[in-house]
């Protein structure tokens, strides 16, 4: 047994060079091999990659796919976010709860099943919807849950589940999947045709800083929220000294209610690799990298058979296109965590470490991926690019607004009658969103995901765009009866999930905050508690060490601000001084029953 | 004019604060000058004769008496000041939170290696005050005006603290009375 655990170990360490920046795939390998990663396993591969065993752990602890304890054979994710909650998760739970004999966050006797949750797994346009293995199950009710135990229990293997097909690439043979697009709206940038190499053609026929310089003019601004203008960004990498250089994607959308690259990925994967290799030599790379969420695995085959087709019509590997330059790009997939899509915290996962952000500066442009130059984009980004390449900088800032130009693409979800993916020019109002998806009766919008804001009607004329309400694409609509501070409650969860506990304000700031807001909605809120938040919310924002903790008090913040009165009802005012949360009963009933004697002071 | 009032108590604490308090030397005669104190063990008054300007409270709330009379402060203080880490947070009695209390008698009265007890009885007198289910910091019982942290806060700290409350001035303390590392 020793020896075959060792065998393997071996065999897996040495098919990626035995390097320890390579460790997400080696405890990816070991853990898709063992079903675990097992304290002993984790010192053979410490041993092999010339590490210490607390740099395999630390990997192995850190990611949500990946665990130290034996796990079912097939692990069933339930995607537990708000829009789930909305369409009926709870009832789809009791189901497999009951037909598995489990709690969530177990595993079966036999060994055969985990039932865990998930954070939002990117299917919010599709809810309920799982993970079952690698495989991704929506529009879940408790009948199809108990009929994919059931099919599991005689198989064995989720690849054998029934179910439809979905739209467009995915039914392709290397995708097989359930996921449908809900592209309801395309727009000109990202998900018009665009002949194969058409943009790459272009950006080679001009020298790499005329491809910046376009960039610059076309006033892209990096789509993944932040808005950075993305030619400054690639200005800033080519000039940083070394000759080294990486061009990192951010395909790891975790902001509960996002879905956009999903589509993307699907839909346009080589528009999105067009605008990788631009960027590689523009900014003078030879190497990209996909940063592929663990939850989008199902598309990875698909993907790498993109690229192999790619390198094969020239357009990757050596010598492309007959210019001399050489470029490539390869697929890193993470493994379920949601502050990996920050992108300091994405380069520390590339190279094999805890998803933990990095103090900036230096700038991943000066010093990124394994120390040297990088630029990191988002998926919508790098299409952008290959588009303006295609079409020409003045067609693209013509596009969209003054500030914001080009389109964006929008993943609504929620109380809609057509939730998906709409590629709109910016500028576009809200109140026209709400229209084209179908939201009536719509109370409030929870726009940037969750650590975007929840605007309410006041705010329904206002264009997103950069300069009024900045979004990385998420929207999700919230009708008549929603509770608001369920809506924040459920967003508070998820960060104090996400949070990688680095530092204390983000660590601790959502905890606190989670459970002042416990206080409000249990009714023993107090006037003093809402200037709490407020002021608790300002310290998050200012001293967190990155974009999580700095936006995470955002739901709570945004949505006191936004709908004061909702608060203001479930609070009440004391002048006696006294918390009403203390409850002195409840602090004496332990005592009461071991002495056997009743409080004197407190009848 | 009468003197503004100071009340003071230790609650779940070591005494420590208090022991801050007097640290402030010879302008302990300065103070006698400005405030008369009312409920504290410095004058061993036991129970409140009026009301008070300020209530300075050292340690949390380990069991019903902490309570009630940390309420009572609430009651008879414009101003509550938690004063050192036992009462801002809980402090070292608060290290028994994790613990479920029959577990801590036990150990401390049965079960631990230092334990002389051969009738194996938990101590269980009326006049013994119930103890709560975990150590409570003070702000989480009643409001409190101002945290003084510090184990103990430095004599010039509260010294400076309170010239600010009693002369109706912002309490700007300097960083080096505050920080601790």
């Amino acid at each position: 047994m020793k020896e075959n655990l060792e065998k393997v170990i071996k065999e897996i360490c040495g098919k990626h060079g035995n390097d320890r920046s390579k460790m997400m795939d080696i405890v990816s390998g070991v853990h898709s091999q063992l079903g675990h990663v097992p304290g002993e396993a984790m010192g053979l591969i410490a041993a092999e990659c010339k590490a210490e065993r607390i740099d395999v752990e630390s990997v192995v602890s850190f990611y949500a796919f990946f665990s130290k304890e034996p796990k079912g054979r097939v692990v069933i994710r339930l995607c537990n976010d708000i829009v789930d909650q909305m369409y009926g998760v709870q009832r789809v739970a009791a189901a497999f709860k009951e037909e598995l004999g489990i709690d969530f966050g177990q595993t079966t006797p036999d060994g055969k099943f985990s039932l865990e949750w998930a954070p939002c797994i990117g299917m919010c346009d599709q809810p309920p919807a799982a993970m079952i293995g690698d495989k991704i199950m929506t529009w879940l009710s408790s009948d199809s849950a108990r009929e994919i135990v059931r099919t599991l229990k005689e198989c064995g293997d989720p690849s054998k589940l029934k179910h439809t097909l979905g739209d467009g690439n995915n039914a392709h043979e290397l995708v097989q999947s359930a996921v449908s697009n809900n592209l309801r709206e395309k727009g000109a940038v990202v998900f018009a045709p665009m002949e194969l190499g058409a943009g790459l053609a272009a950006a080679l026929s001009v020298s790499p800083t005329d491809v910046i310089k376009k960039m610059i003019s076309s006033r892209l601004r990096g789509r993944g929220g932040a808005g950075f203008p993305a030619g400054m960004k690639w200005e800033f990498t080519r000039n940083a000294a070394g000759d080294e250089k990486y061009i990192l994607c951010n395909a790891d959308e975790g902001e509960p209610g996002t879905f956009k690259d999903r589509v993307i990925l699907t839909e346009a994967p080589n528009v999105l690799f067009e605008g990788m290799t631009i960027a590689g030599y523009a900014i003078g790379s030879k190497q990209g990298l996909l940063y592929l969420r663990g939850e989008y695995a199902y598309l990875r085959a698909f993907l790498e058979n993109v690229l192999a087709e790619r390198r094969k019509a020239g357009l990757l590997g050596k010598n492309i296109m007959g210019k001399g330059f050489d470029y490539d790009i390869r697929i890193q997939m993470g493994a379920g965590a949601y502050v990996c899509g920050e992108e300091t915290a994405l380069i520390s996962s590339c190279e094999g470490l805890r998803g933990d952000p990095k103090n900036r500066p230096p700038f991943p442009a000066q010093k990124g991926y394994l120390g040297k130059p990088s630029c990191v984009n988002n998926v919508e980004t790098y299409c952008a690019a290959a588009r303006i390449m295609e079409k020409g900088d003045a067609w693209f800032a013509a596009l969209g607004s003054q500030g914001s130009s080009g389109t964006k693409l929008l993943s609504i979800s929620g109380d809609c009658k057509r939730p998906g993916v709409y590629e709109l020019p910016f500028g576009v109002t809200l109140k026209d969103v709400l229209e084209r998806v179908g939201a009536e009766e719509c109370i409030a919008v929870q726009v940037g995901g969750p650590s975007g804001q929840l605007v309410s009607k006041a705010d329904f004329g206002r264009k997103i765009c950069y300069d009024d309400l900045a979004t990385g694409g998420a929207i999700v609509v919230f009708g008549k009866g929603r509770d608001i501070l369920e809506i924040a409650h459920n967003y508070m969860e998820f960060f104090c999930e996400e949070s990688c506990g680095y530092c204390t304000p983000c660590r601790v700031g959502n905890e606190l905050m989670k459970s002042r807001l416990e206080r409000i909605m249990a009714g023993h809120g107090e006037s003093s508690d809402l200037r709490y938040i407020e002021e608790l919310g300002l310290t998050m924002k200012t001293m967190s060490r990155c974009g999580l903790g700095q936006t995470s008090a955002n739901p709570v913040v945004t949505s006191l601000k936004n709908f004061r009165s909702e608060y203001e009802k479930r609070v009440i005012k004391r002048e006696d001084g006294m918390q009403p949360s203390f409850d002195i009963h409840k602090a004496l009933e332990t005592s009461e029953g071991i002495t056997g004697r009743k409080s004197v002071h407190f009848v | 004019m009468t003197k503004p009032k100071v009340a003071t108590t230790s609650l779940a604490g070591c005494f420590g604060c208090h022991m801050s308090v007097l640290d402030i030397d010879d302008r302990i005669l300065k103070l006698i000058e400005l405030v008369d104190f009312d409920k504290s063990p410095v004058d061993d008054i036991k129970e409140f004769t009026g009301r008070c300007l300020v209530g300075i409270v050292e340690g949390g709330c380990a069991n019903e008496e902490n309570v009630r009379v940390l309420q009572d402060f609430r009651k008879h203080c414009d101003i509550l000041i938690s004063l050192g880490d036992c009462a801002i947070m809980g402090g070292i009695p608060a290290m028994r939170n994790t613990i479920s209390l029959q577990e801590c008698l036990d150990e401390a009265y049965k079960n631990g290696p230092t334990v002389h007890n051969p009738s194996g009885k938990i101590p269980n007198d009326p006049e013994i005050p119930l103890l709560l289910d975990k150590v409570y910091p003070c702000h989480e019982v009643v409001k409190i005006d101002y945290h003084l942290p510090g184990c103990p806060p430095l004599a010039d700290t509260i010294w400076q603290a309170l010239v600010a409350l009693l002369n109706d001035k912002p309490m700007d303390l300097p960083y080096e009375l505050v920080k601790y590392d």
